[in-house]
Protein backbone atom coordinates (compact mmCIF):
# COMPACT_ATOMS: atom_id res chain seq x y z
CA UNK A 1 0.00 0.00 0.00
CA UNK A 2 0.95 3.22 -1.23
CA UNK A 3 0.41 6.31 0.61
CA UNK A 4 -1.31 9.10 -1.44
CA UNK A 5 -2.33 11.94 1.56
CA UNK A 6 -1.30 12.20 4.95
CA UNK A 7 -1.48 15.24 7.51
CA UNK A 8 1.58 15.62 10.26
CA UNK A 9 0.26 17.74 13.12
CA UNK A 10 -1.69 19.93 11.68
CA UNK A 11 -3.04 22.68 13.24
CA UNK A 12 -5.35 25.80 12.24
CA UNK A 13 -6.74 28.97 13.06
CA UNK A 14 -8.86 31.23 11.62
CA UNK A 15 -7.90 34.09 13.76
CA UNK A 16 -4.05 33.65 14.61
CA UNK A 17 -4.10 37.10 15.68
CA UNK A 18 -6.13 36.25 18.88
CA UNK A 19 -3.89 34.43 21.29
CA UNK A 20 -7.02 31.91 23.60
CA UNK A 21 -8.65 31.90 20.13
CA UNK A 22 -10.12 28.02 19.35
CA UNK A 23 -8.05 26.18 16.77
CA UNK A 24 -10.52 24.87 14.10
CA UNK A 25 -8.39 21.92 13.95
CA UNK A 26 -5.51 20.67 16.33
CA UNK A 27 -2.29 18.41 16.01
CA UNK A 28 -3.87 16.44 13.50
CA UNK A 29 -2.36 13.39 11.67
CA UNK A 30 -3.41 10.71 9.68
CA UNK A 31 -2.64 8.83 6.19
CA UNK A 32 -4.86 7.74 3.29
CA UNK A 33 -3.27 4.81 0.84
CA UNK A 34 -3.84 5.03 -2.71
CA UNK A 35 -7.05 3.74 -3.79
CA UNK A 36 -9.10 4.07 -0.46
CA UNK A 37 -12.22 5.43 0.58
CA UNK A 38 -12.44 7.41 3.49
CA UNK A 39 -15.30 8.64 5.22
CA UNK A 40 -14.57 11.82 7.72
CA UNK A 41 -17.14 12.07 9.86
CA UNK A 42 -17.88 14.61 13.55
CA UNK A 43 -20.61 17.35 14.74
CA UNK A 44 -21.36 20.26 13.19
CA UNK A 45 -17.97 22.64 14.14
CA UNK A 46 -15.95 19.35 14.62
CA UNK A 47 -13.08 20.75 11.87
CA UNK A 48 -14.43 18.68 8.91
CA UNK A 49 -14.60 21.38 6.27
CA UNK A 50 -11.43 22.85 7.77
CA UNK A 51 -9.51 19.80 6.65
CA UNK A 52 -11.22 19.26 3.43
CA UNK A 53 -9.64 23.10 2.79
CA UNK A 54 -6.43 21.88 3.96
CA UNK A 55 -6.38 18.89 2.06
CA UNK A 56 -6.76 20.98 -1.31
CA UNK A 57 -4.48 24.10 -0.23
CA UNK A 58 -7.26 26.42 0.15
CA UNK A 59 -5.88 26.99 3.42
CA UNK A 60 -2.28 26.72 4.71
CA UNK A 61 -1.48 24.93 8.24
CA UNK A 62 0.11 27.29 10.89
CA UNK A 63 1.83 24.38 12.06
CA UNK A 64 2.60 20.94 11.02
CA UNK A 65 2.60 19.94 6.69
CA UNK A 66 0.28 18.51 4.75
CA UNK A 67 1.30 15.69 2.52
CA UNK A 68 0.12 14.64 -1.06
CA UNK A 69 1.54 12.29 -3.77
CA UNK A 70 4.48 12.26 -1.64
CA UNK A 71 5.11 16.04 -1.51
CA UNK A 72 4.31 18.91 0.87
CA UNK A 73 1.85 21.01 -0.24
CA UNK A 74 2.83 24.79 -0.66
CA UNK A 75 2.32 27.62 -2.28
CA UNK A 76 4.81 26.58 -5.50
CA UNK A 77 3.58 23.02 -6.12
CA UNK A 78 0.04 23.92 -5.23
CA UNK A 79 -1.54 23.95 -8.55
CA UNK A 80 0.25 21.12 -9.59
CA UNK A 81 -1.06 19.48 -7.00
CA UNK A 82 -4.38 20.22 -7.38
CA UNK A 83 -5.04 19.10 -10.84
CA UNK A 84 -4.67 15.79 -8.81
CA UNK A 85 -7.25 16.55 -6.51
CA UNK A 86 -11.76 16.71 -8.04
CA UNK A 87 -13.76 18.53 -5.10
CA UNK A 88 -17.27 18.17 -5.01
CA UNK A 89 -19.50 20.38 -2.58
CA UNK A 90 -22.72 20.30 -0.76
CA UNK A 91 -24.70 22.70 -2.76
CA UNK A 92 -25.07 21.56 -6.55
CA UNK A 93 -26.38 24.69 -7.54
CA UNK A 94 -23.72 26.56 -6.68
CA UNK A 95 -20.76 25.12 -8.70
CA UNK A 96 -22.39 24.89 -11.96
CA UNK A 97 -20.47 27.80 -14.87
CA UNK A 98 -21.40 25.92 -18.10
CA UNK A 99 -24.65 26.62 -19.86
CA UNK A 100 -25.01 23.15 -20.58
CA UNK A 101 -23.91 19.65 -18.93
CA UNK A 102 -20.87 19.46 -21.89
CA UNK A 103 -19.69 23.22 -21.02
CA UNK A 104 -19.51 22.66 -17.32
CA UNK A 105 -17.85 19.45 -17.19
CA UNK A 106 -15.12 21.06 -20.10
CA UNK A 107 -14.57 24.31 -18.22
CA UNK A 108 -11.96 22.56 -15.89
CA UNK A 109 -10.28 21.12 -19.07
CA UNK A 110 -10.19 24.16 -20.67
CA UNK A 111 -8.77 26.12 -17.61
CA UNK A 112 -6.21 23.13 -17.43
CA UNK A 113 -5.42 24.08 -21.85
CA UNK A 114 -6.98 20.51 -22.64
CA UNK A 115 -6.70 21.00 -26.52
CA UNK A 116 -10.12 20.63 -28.05
CA UNK A 117 -9.86 17.37 -29.60
CA UNK A 118 -9.11 15.84 -26.72
CA UNK A 119 -11.39 17.57 -24.27
CA UNK A 120 -14.20 16.31 -26.32
CA UNK A 121 -13.54 12.79 -25.86
CA UNK A 122 -12.79 13.84 -22.13
CA UNK A 123 -15.78 15.17 -21.25
CA UNK A 124 -17.72 12.46 -23.00
CA UNK A 125 -15.85 9.65 -21.15
CA UNK A 126 -16.72 11.46 -17.71
CA UNK A 127 -20.06 11.74 -18.39
CA UNK A 128 -20.33 8.22 -19.20
CA UNK A 129 -18.50 7.17 -16.31
CA UNK A 130 -21.23 8.85 -14.12
CA UNK A 131 -24.06 7.79 -16.65
CA UNK A 132 -24.59 11.28 -17.78
CA UNK A 133 -23.87 10.88 -21.17
CA UNK A 134 -27.23 11.21 -22.14
CA UNK A 135 -27.32 15.10 -20.91
CA UNK A 136 -24.31 16.83 -22.90
CA UNK A 137 -26.77 19.54 -24.39
CA UNK A 138 -28.98 19.79 -21.04
CA UNK A 139 -29.40 22.48 -18.89
CA UNK A 140 -28.15 22.07 -15.61
CA UNK A 141 -31.18 23.36 -13.86
CA UNK A 142 -32.90 20.75 -15.56
CA UNK A 143 -31.81 18.57 -13.81
CA UNK A 144 -32.31 17.08 -10.38
CA UNK A 145 -30.16 17.27 -7.10
CA UNK A 146 -28.53 14.01 -8.00
CA UNK A 147 -27.88 14.56 -11.36
CA UNK A 148 -26.46 17.36 -10.68
CA UNK A 149 -24.28 16.08 -8.47
CA UNK A 150 -22.97 13.36 -10.55
CA UNK A 151 -22.23 16.08 -13.57
CA UNK A 152 -20.19 18.03 -10.84
CA UNK A 153 -18.44 14.72 -10.01
CA UNK A 154 -17.76 14.65 -14.18
CA UNK A 155 -16.65 17.81 -14.09
CA UNK A 156 -13.87 16.92 -11.41
CA UNK A 157 -13.17 13.28 -13.36
CA UNK A 158 -12.72 15.40 -16.48
CA UNK A 159 -9.62 16.16 -15.02
CA UNK A 160 -7.93 11.99 -14.26
CA UNK A 161 -7.69 13.15 -10.76
CA UNK A 162 -6.24 10.57 -8.40
CA UNK A 163 -8.28 11.89 -5.39
CA UNK A 164 -11.76 12.70 -4.86
CA UNK A 165 -13.21 14.45 -2.29
CA UNK A 166 -16.84 15.02 -1.49
CA UNK A 167 -17.65 17.43 1.10
CA UNK A 168 -21.30 16.43 1.97
CA UNK A 169 -21.50 16.21 -1.52
CA UNK A 170 -24.82 14.19 -0.54
CA UNK A 171 -26.93 16.62 2.27
CA UNK A 172 -29.04 18.16 0.12
CA UNK A 173 -30.22 15.74 -2.16
CA UNK A 174 -33.06 13.55 -1.91
CA UNK A 175 -33.01 10.25 -0.84
CA UNK A 176 -33.16 9.26 -4.73
CA UNK A 177 -30.37 11.34 -5.20
CA UNK A 178 -28.33 10.37 -2.87
CA UNK A 179 -28.23 6.96 -3.58
CA UNK A 180 -27.88 7.75 -7.30
CA UNK A 181 -24.77 9.55 -6.21
CA UNK A 182 -23.55 6.41 -3.73
CA UNK A 183 -23.80 3.91 -6.51
CA UNK A 184 -21.65 6.58 -8.50
CA UNK A 185 -19.15 6.29 -6.66
CA UNK A 186 -19.26 2.99 -5.52
CA UNK A 187 -18.70 1.89 -9.45
CA UNK A 188 -16.28 4.58 -9.90
CA UNK A 189 -14.18 2.63 -7.03
CA UNK A 190 -14.50 -0.66 -8.92
CA UNK A 191 -13.53 0.41 -12.41
CA UNK A 192 -10.85 3.32 -11.31
CA UNK A 193 -8.20 3.22 -8.72
CA UNK A 194 -9.48 6.33 -7.46
CA UNK A 195 -9.16 7.67 -3.63
CA UNK A 196 -12.62 9.02 -2.29
CA UNK A 197 -12.07 11.20 0.45
CA UNK A 198 -16.15 11.78 1.58
CA UNK A 199 -17.16 14.17 4.75
CA UNK A 200 -20.13 13.53 5.90
CA UNK A 201 -23.44 13.37 8.30
CA UNK A 202 -24.78 10.29 6.89
CA UNK A 203 -23.92 6.91 8.65
CA UNK A 204 -24.83 4.72 6.38
CA UNK A 205 -22.91 6.69 3.65
CA UNK A 206 -19.45 6.07 6.22
CA UNK A 207 -20.44 2.18 6.37
CA UNK A 208 -19.39 1.51 3.02
CA UNK A 209 -15.99 3.60 3.29
CA UNK A 210 -13.10 1.46 4.17
CA UNK A 211 -11.92 3.25 7.00
CA UNK A 212 -13.49 6.30 9.12
CA UNK A 213 -11.67 9.12 10.74
CA UNK A 214 -13.79 10.47 13.61
CA UNK A 215 -12.92 14.18 14.50
CA UNK A 216 -14.39 15.82 18.00
CA UNK A 217 -13.80 19.55 18.60
CA UNK A 218 -11.03 20.00 15.72
CA UNK A 219 -9.18 17.24 17.28
CA UNK A 220 -8.94 13.22 15.73
CA UNK A 221 -10.92 11.40 18.15
CA UNK A 222 -10.94 7.74 16.37
CA UNK A 223 -10.15 6.00 13.15
CA UNK A 224 -10.74 2.38 11.94
CA UNK A 225 -12.59 0.41 9.88
CA UNK A 226 -16.67 0.97 10.06
CA UNK A 227 -16.37 -2.09 12.11
CA UNK A 228 -14.26 -0.95 14.39
CA UNK A 229 -15.97 2.43 14.81
CA UNK A 230 -19.31 1.34 14.87
CA UNK A 231 -18.68 -0.81 17.78
CA UNK A 232 -18.07 2.07 19.78
CA UNK A 233 -21.48 2.25 20.05
CA UNK A 234 -23.22 4.80 22.36
CA UNK A 235 -19.76 6.62 22.98
CA UNK A 236 -20.22 7.91 19.70
CA UNK A 237 -24.00 9.12 20.26
CA UNK A 238 -22.22 11.46 22.91
CA UNK A 239 -20.34 13.00 20.19
CA UNK A 240 -23.18 13.97 18.82
CA UNK A 241 -23.23 11.35 15.60
CA UNK A 242 -25.35 8.97 15.04
CA UNK A 243 -24.80 4.30 14.69
CA UNK A 244 -26.23 3.32 11.37
CA UNK A 245 -30.31 1.79 11.77
CA UNK A 246 -29.39 -1.34 12.12
CA UNK A 247 -27.19 -1.04 15.20
CA UNK A 248 -29.80 1.15 16.70
CA UNK A 249 -32.67 -0.94 15.78
CA UNK A 250 -30.48 -3.69 17.26
CA UNK A 251 -29.89 -1.60 20.57
CA UNK A 252 -34.08 -0.88 20.81
CA UNK A 253 -34.86 -4.74 20.10
CA UNK A 254 -32.41 -5.55 23.04
CA UNK A 255 -33.68 -2.85 25.36
CA UNK A 256 -37.25 -4.45 24.81
CA UNK A 257 -36.12 -7.69 25.72
CA UNK A 258 -35.76 -9.29 22.20
CA UNK A 259 -33.01 -12.12 22.24
CA UNK A 260 -30.05 -11.06 19.63
CA UNK A 261 -26.88 -12.86 19.81
CA UNK A 262 -24.65 -9.97 18.54
CA UNK A 263 -24.23 -6.45 17.09
CA UNK A 264 -24.93 -6.04 13.23
CA UNK A 265 -24.85 -3.76 10.98
CA UNK A 266 -26.21 -4.83 8.09
CA UNK A 267 -30.33 -5.21 8.04
CA UNK A 268 -30.46 -8.92 6.31
CA UNK A 269 -28.11 -9.88 9.73
CA UNK A 270 -29.98 -8.32 12.21
CA UNK A 271 -33.28 -9.63 10.16
CA UNK A 272 -31.66 -13.29 10.69
CA UNK A 273 -30.52 -12.39 14.53
CA UNK A 274 -34.24 -11.99 15.16
CA UNK A 275 -35.34 -15.17 13.41
CA UNK A 276 -32.83 -17.84 14.80
CA UNK A 277 -32.56 -16.24 18.24
CA UNK A 278 -36.61 -15.70 18.83
CA UNK A 279 -38.65 -17.82 16.33
CA UNK A 280 -37.05 -20.78 14.86
CA UNK A 281 -35.07 -21.37 18.46
CA UNK B 1 -54.73 28.61 12.15
CA UNK B 2 -56.76 26.99 9.71
CA UNK B 3 -54.96 26.28 6.04
CA UNK B 4 -56.64 25.78 2.73
CA UNK B 5 -55.49 25.88 -0.83
CA UNK B 6 -58.48 25.04 -3.26
CA UNK B 7 -57.41 24.38 -6.74
CA UNK B 8 -54.37 26.39 -6.87
CA UNK B 9 -52.54 26.43 -9.72
CA UNK B 10 -49.13 28.69 -9.94
CA UNK B 11 -46.93 29.39 -12.98
CA UNK B 12 -43.58 31.26 -13.46
CA UNK B 13 -43.10 34.23 -15.44
CA UNK B 14 -47.10 34.41 -16.51
CA UNK B 15 -47.73 34.89 -19.59
CA UNK B 16 -44.42 35.78 -20.65
CA UNK B 17 -42.28 33.01 -23.81
CA UNK B 18 -40.60 32.01 -20.23
CA UNK B 19 -43.21 30.54 -18.72
CA UNK B 20 -43.24 28.11 -16.88
CA UNK B 21 -45.96 25.75 -14.70
CA UNK B 22 -44.69 24.56 -11.35
CA UNK B 23 -48.16 24.20 -9.57
CA UNK B 24 -51.07 22.31 -10.77
CA UNK B 25 -54.62 22.04 -9.41
CA UNK B 26 -53.71 21.32 -5.60
CA UNK B 27 -56.25 20.86 -3.10
CA UNK B 28 -54.82 20.50 0.48
CA UNK B 29 -56.52 21.41 3.86
CA UNK B 30 -54.07 21.93 6.61
CA UNK B 31 -56.40 21.90 9.96
CA UNK B 32 -55.68 23.93 12.70
CA UNK B 33 -53.37 23.01 15.39
CA UNK B 34 -52.15 19.37 13.06
CA UNK B 35 -48.67 18.55 11.98
CA UNK B 36 -48.38 18.50 8.52
CA UNK B 37 -45.71 17.16 6.37
CA UNK B 38 -45.19 17.68 2.44
CA UNK B 39 -42.95 15.47 1.04
CA UNK B 40 -41.83 14.68 -2.83
CA UNK B 41 -38.39 14.39 -4.93
CA UNK B 42 -36.94 17.53 -5.70
CA UNK B 43 -38.66 19.40 -8.31
CA UNK B 44 -42.29 18.14 -7.09
CA UNK B 45 -43.40 21.43 -6.55
CA UNK B 46 -42.82 21.52 -2.83
CA UNK B 47 -40.57 24.82 -2.39
CA UNK B 48 -43.27 26.41 -4.53
CA UNK B 49 -46.28 25.50 -2.75
CA UNK B 50 -44.75 26.70 0.15
CA UNK B 51 -44.45 30.31 -0.92
CA UNK B 52 -48.26 30.39 -1.17
CA UNK B 53 -48.43 29.70 2.71
CA UNK B 54 -47.64 33.20 3.28
CA UNK B 55 -48.60 35.38 0.36
CA UNK B 56 -44.85 35.67 -1.30
CA UNK B 57 -46.37 34.05 -4.30
CA UNK B 58 -49.89 34.14 -4.92
CA UNK B 59 -51.72 31.68 -6.98
CA UNK B 60 -52.24 32.22 -10.50
CA UNK B 61 -55.53 29.86 -9.96
CA UNK B 62 -57.46 29.20 -7.30
CA UNK B 63 -57.84 30.31 -3.68
CA UNK B 64 -55.43 29.73 -1.14
CA UNK B 65 -57.12 30.95 2.59
CA UNK B 66 -54.65 31.52 5.49
CA UNK B 67 -57.15 31.75 8.47
CA UNK B 68 -59.94 34.14 7.31
CA UNK B 69 -57.44 36.12 4.67
CA UNK B 70 -58.50 34.63 1.56
CA UNK B 71 -56.01 35.23 -1.44
CA UNK B 72 -58.06 34.65 -4.53
CA UNK B 73 -56.05 34.34 -7.70
CA UNK B 74 -56.37 37.29 -10.33
CA UNK B 75 -57.53 39.48 -7.47
CA UNK B 76 -55.76 41.92 -5.01
CA UNK B 77 -55.04 40.71 -1.89
CA UNK B 78 -54.71 43.28 1.03
CA UNK B 79 -53.58 43.43 4.70
CA UNK B 80 -50.95 40.54 4.20
CA UNK B 81 -48.98 41.80 7.30
CA UNK B 82 -51.11 40.57 10.11
CA UNK B 83 -51.14 36.94 8.32
CA UNK B 84 -47.02 36.90 8.02
CA UNK B 85 -47.11 38.02 11.67
CA UNK B 86 -49.19 34.68 12.02
CA UNK B 87 -46.70 32.66 9.98
CA UNK B 88 -43.20 32.07 10.61
CA UNK B 89 -41.26 30.37 7.70
CA UNK B 90 -37.96 28.82 8.25
CA UNK B 91 -36.48 28.48 4.96
CA UNK B 92 -33.82 26.22 3.54
CA UNK B 93 -30.29 27.15 4.82
CA UNK B 94 -31.61 29.96 6.72
CA UNK B 95 -29.01 31.06 7.91
CA UNK B 96 -27.74 32.64 4.59
CA UNK B 97 -30.39 35.98 5.67
CA UNK B 98 -28.56 36.19 8.92
CA UNK B 99 -27.54 40.27 8.75
CA UNK B 100 -26.99 41.83 12.21
CA UNK B 101 -23.96 42.89 14.10
CA UNK B 102 -24.92 40.56 17.01
CA UNK B 103 -26.78 37.59 17.30
CA UNK B 104 -28.91 38.98 20.29
CA UNK B 105 -30.12 42.02 17.73
CA UNK B 106 -30.86 39.21 14.94
CA UNK B 107 -33.19 37.53 16.93
CA UNK B 108 -34.89 40.70 17.84
CA UNK B 109 -35.17 41.78 14.17
CA UNK B 110 -38.36 40.32 13.30
CA UNK B 111 -40.26 40.78 16.59
CA UNK B 112 -39.49 44.83 16.94
CA UNK B 113 -40.11 44.82 13.40
CA UNK B 114 -43.74 43.89 14.17
CA UNK B 115 -44.11 46.47 16.88
CA UNK B 116 -43.25 44.31 19.87
CA UNK B 117 -41.76 46.36 22.62
CA UNK B 118 -37.72 46.53 23.25
CA UNK B 119 -37.82 44.84 26.36
CA UNK B 120 -40.40 42.54 25.40
CA UNK B 121 -38.18 41.11 22.09
CA UNK B 122 -35.24 41.10 24.49
CA UNK B 123 -37.11 38.77 26.82
CA UNK B 124 -37.97 35.97 24.06
CA UNK B 125 -34.60 36.22 22.18
CA UNK B 126 -33.40 35.24 25.28
CA UNK B 127 -35.59 32.49 26.41
CA UNK B 128 -34.91 31.04 22.81
CA UNK B 129 -31.09 31.08 23.08
CA UNK B 130 -31.28 28.76 25.35
CA UNK B 131 -34.04 26.69 24.76
CA UNK B 132 -32.18 26.15 20.98
CA UNK B 133 -29.19 25.30 23.23
CA UNK B 134 -27.06 28.78 22.23
CA UNK B 135 -24.85 29.62 24.71
CA UNK B 136 -25.59 33.14 26.40
CA UNK B 137 -21.79 34.57 25.56
CA UNK B 138 -22.84 33.79 21.89
CA UNK B 139 -25.61 36.48 21.90
CA UNK B 140 -23.30 39.34 21.57
CA UNK B 141 -21.04 37.68 18.92
CA UNK B 142 -21.79 38.47 15.36
CA UNK B 143 -23.27 35.71 13.82
CA UNK B 144 -21.01 35.32 11.32
CA UNK B 145 -18.71 34.39 13.42
CA UNK B 146 -20.58 31.42 14.60
CA UNK B 147 -20.17 27.49 13.22
CA UNK B 148 -22.99 26.69 10.72
CA UNK B 149 -24.93 24.38 13.20
CA UNK B 150 -25.19 27.54 15.69
CA UNK B 151 -25.62 30.06 12.64
CA UNK B 152 -28.97 27.86 12.05
CA UNK B 153 -30.24 27.81 15.49
CA UNK B 154 -29.81 31.96 15.38
CA UNK B 155 -31.84 32.26 12.50
CA UNK B 156 -34.38 29.48 13.85
CA UNK B 157 -34.89 31.34 17.03
CA UNK B 158 -35.53 35.02 14.61
CA UNK B 159 -38.21 32.86 13.40
CA UNK B 160 -39.66 31.81 16.56
CA UNK B 161 -39.29 35.11 18.31
CA UNK B 162 -42.30 36.38 17.03
CA UNK B 163 -44.55 33.96 18.36
CA UNK B 164 -46.22 32.63 15.02
CA UNK B 165 -49.08 30.33 15.04
CA UNK B 166 -47.88 28.68 12.11
CA UNK B 167 -44.29 26.99 11.61
CA UNK B 168 -43.40 26.58 8.02
CA UNK B 169 -40.13 24.73 7.78
CA UNK B 170 -38.42 23.33 4.86
CA UNK B 171 -35.87 20.84 5.07
CA UNK B 172 -35.22 22.46 8.39
CA UNK B 173 -32.29 20.50 9.71
CA UNK B 174 -30.17 19.73 6.37
CA UNK B 175 -26.65 19.79 6.97
CA UNK B 176 -27.12 19.65 10.17
CA UNK B 177 -25.35 16.64 12.46
CA UNK B 178 -27.61 14.10 13.69
CA UNK B 179 -27.37 15.27 17.31
CA UNK B 180 -28.21 18.84 15.99
CA UNK B 181 -31.01 17.07 13.23
CA UNK B 182 -33.14 15.46 16.55
CA UNK B 183 -32.57 18.29 18.89
CA UNK B 184 -34.15 20.93 16.48
CA UNK B 185 -37.19 18.58 15.05
CA UNK B 186 -38.11 17.79 19.10
CA UNK B 187 -37.42 21.80 19.95
CA UNK B 188 -40.42 22.23 17.02
CA UNK B 189 -42.20 19.29 17.88
CA UNK B 190 -42.36 20.45 21.89
CA UNK B 191 -43.24 23.71 20.58
CA UNK B 192 -46.28 22.36 18.35
CA UNK B 193 -47.79 20.34 21.31
CA UNK B 194 -47.16 23.04 23.96
CA UNK B 195 -48.17 25.97 21.95
CA UNK B 196 -50.87 24.55 19.96
CA UNK B 197 -49.00 24.97 16.85
CA UNK B 198 -50.01 24.33 13.04
CA UNK B 199 -46.96 23.01 11.63
CA UNK B 200 -45.80 22.19 7.99
CA UNK B 201 -42.82 20.37 7.31
CA UNK B 202 -41.31 20.25 3.79
CA UNK B 203 -38.65 17.39 3.97
CA UNK B 204 -37.10 14.44 2.32
CA UNK B 205 -36.79 12.57 5.17
CA UNK B 206 -39.81 10.35 5.22
CA UNK B 207 -38.28 9.25 8.42
CA UNK B 208 -39.05 12.74 9.91
CA UNK B 209 -42.46 13.06 8.31
CA UNK B 210 -43.27 9.43 9.48
CA UNK B 211 -42.14 10.34 13.50
CA UNK B 212 -43.78 13.69 13.44
CA UNK B 213 -46.37 14.22 11.47
CA UNK B 214 -50.01 13.51 11.90
CA UNK B 215 -50.66 14.10 8.33
CA UNK B 216 -48.85 13.33 5.08
CA UNK B 217 -48.82 14.91 1.79
CA UNK B 218 -47.15 14.09 -1.28
CA UNK B 219 -46.16 16.13 -4.08
CA UNK B 220 -45.37 15.09 -7.54
CA UNK B 221 -45.21 16.71 -10.86
CA UNK B 222 -46.81 20.16 -9.32
CA UNK B 223 -49.47 18.34 -8.18
CA UNK B 224 -50.42 16.97 -4.94
CA UNK B 225 -51.22 13.40 -5.68
CA UNK B 226 -51.77 11.78 -2.26
CA UNK B 227 -52.30 13.07 1.12
CA UNK B 228 -53.54 11.14 4.33
CA UNK B 229 -52.19 9.80 7.51
CA UNK B 230 -48.35 8.54 7.71
CA UNK B 231 -49.79 4.78 8.19
CA UNK B 232 -51.76 4.66 4.98
CA UNK B 233 -49.38 6.67 3.19
CA UNK B 234 -46.48 5.30 4.27
CA UNK B 235 -47.74 1.58 4.40
CA UNK B 236 -48.50 1.45 0.73
CA UNK B 237 -44.72 0.81 -0.77
CA UNK B 238 -46.27 0.50 -4.20
CA UNK B 239 -48.04 4.17 -4.65
CA UNK B 240 -44.85 5.57 -2.86
CA UNK B 241 -42.26 3.91 -5.84
CA UNK B 242 -44.54 5.36 -8.26
CA UNK B 243 -43.55 9.16 -6.91
CA UNK B 244 -40.04 7.94 -6.79
CA UNK B 245 -40.63 7.96 -2.93
CA UNK B 246 -39.43 4.99 -0.40
CA UNK B 247 -41.05 4.33 3.10
CA UNK B 248 -39.33 5.04 6.08
CA UNK B 249 -36.46 3.02 6.88
CA UNK B 250 -37.84 1.56 9.39
CA UNK B 251 -41.24 0.60 7.93
CA UNK B 252 -38.90 -0.98 5.39
CA UNK B 253 -37.33 -3.12 7.65
CA UNK B 254 -40.40 -4.28 9.37
CA UNK B 255 -41.50 -5.43 6.16
CA UNK B 256 -37.96 -7.60 5.81
CA UNK B 257 -38.95 -9.05 9.16
CA UNK B 258 -42.41 -9.99 8.36
CA UNK B 259 -40.93 -11.65 4.98
CA UNK B 260 -39.42 -13.28 7.07
CA UNK B 261 -42.00 -14.41 9.85
CA UNK B 262 -44.27 -15.35 7.28
CA UNK B 263 -46.84 -13.36 8.58
CA UNK B 264 -47.23 -9.28 8.89
CA UNK B 265 -47.00 -7.70 12.86
CA UNK B 266 -50.21 -6.57 14.20
CA UNK B 267 -49.54 -2.53 13.21
CA UNK B 268 -47.13 -0.84 11.03
CA UNK B 269 -44.80 1.44 12.86
CA UNK B 270 -43.35 4.47 12.11
CA UNK B 271 -40.51 4.95 14.67
CA UNK B 272 -37.91 2.62 15.48
CA UNK B 273 -39.35 2.38 19.23
CA UNK B 274 -42.67 1.40 18.32
CA UNK B 275 -41.54 -1.76 16.52
CA UNK B 276 -39.39 -2.36 18.81
CA UNK B 277 -42.36 -2.82 21.13
CA UNK B 278 -43.94 -4.87 19.04
CA UNK B 279 -41.68 -7.15 17.96
CA UNK B 280 -41.10 -8.01 21.31
CA UNK B 281 -44.41 -8.24 22.11
CA UNK B 282 -44.54 -10.62 18.90
CA UNK B 283 -41.88 -12.62 20.79
CA UNK B 284 -43.64 -13.01 23.62
CA UNK B 285 -46.77 -14.13 21.69
CA UNK B 286 -48.96 -11.72 22.39
CA UNK B 287 -50.27 -11.08 18.83
CA UNK B 288 -54.00 -9.70 18.55
CA UNK B 289 -55.04 -11.25 15.43
CA UNK B 290 -53.92 -15.13 15.17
Amino acid sequence: MTEILSLHEVTYTYSPEEKEARKAVEGISFSVNDGEWIAIVGHNGSGKSTMAKLMNGLLFPQSGEVRVLGETLNEENLWEIRSQMGMVFQNPDNQFVGATVQDDVAFALENNGVPFKDMVVRVHESLAQVKMEKFLDSEPHHLSGGQKQRVAIAGALALKPRILILDEATSMLDPQGREEVLSTVRKLREETHLTVLSITHDLEEALLADRIFVLNNGHKYAEGTPQEIFSRGEELVALGLDLPFAMKMGNLLRANGVALNNEHMSEEELVNDVWTSNFNK
Amino acid sequence: MDIQLQQVGYAYAKDTPFEKRALFDVNLHIPSGSYQAIIGHTGSGKSTLLQHLNGLLKPSEGIVKLGDLTIEAGKKAKNLKPVRQQIGIVFQFPEHQLFDETVLKDIMFGPLNFGVPREEAERRARVLADQLGLPEEVLEKSPFDLSGGQMRRVAIAGVLAMEPSVLVLDEPTAGLDPRGRQEIMDLFHHLHMEKGLTTVLVTHSMEDAARYADRVAIMHDGRCVLSGNPIDIFGDEERLAEYRLAAPRVVRFQRKVEAQLGYPLDRLCLTEEQLALELSRTVRGERESL
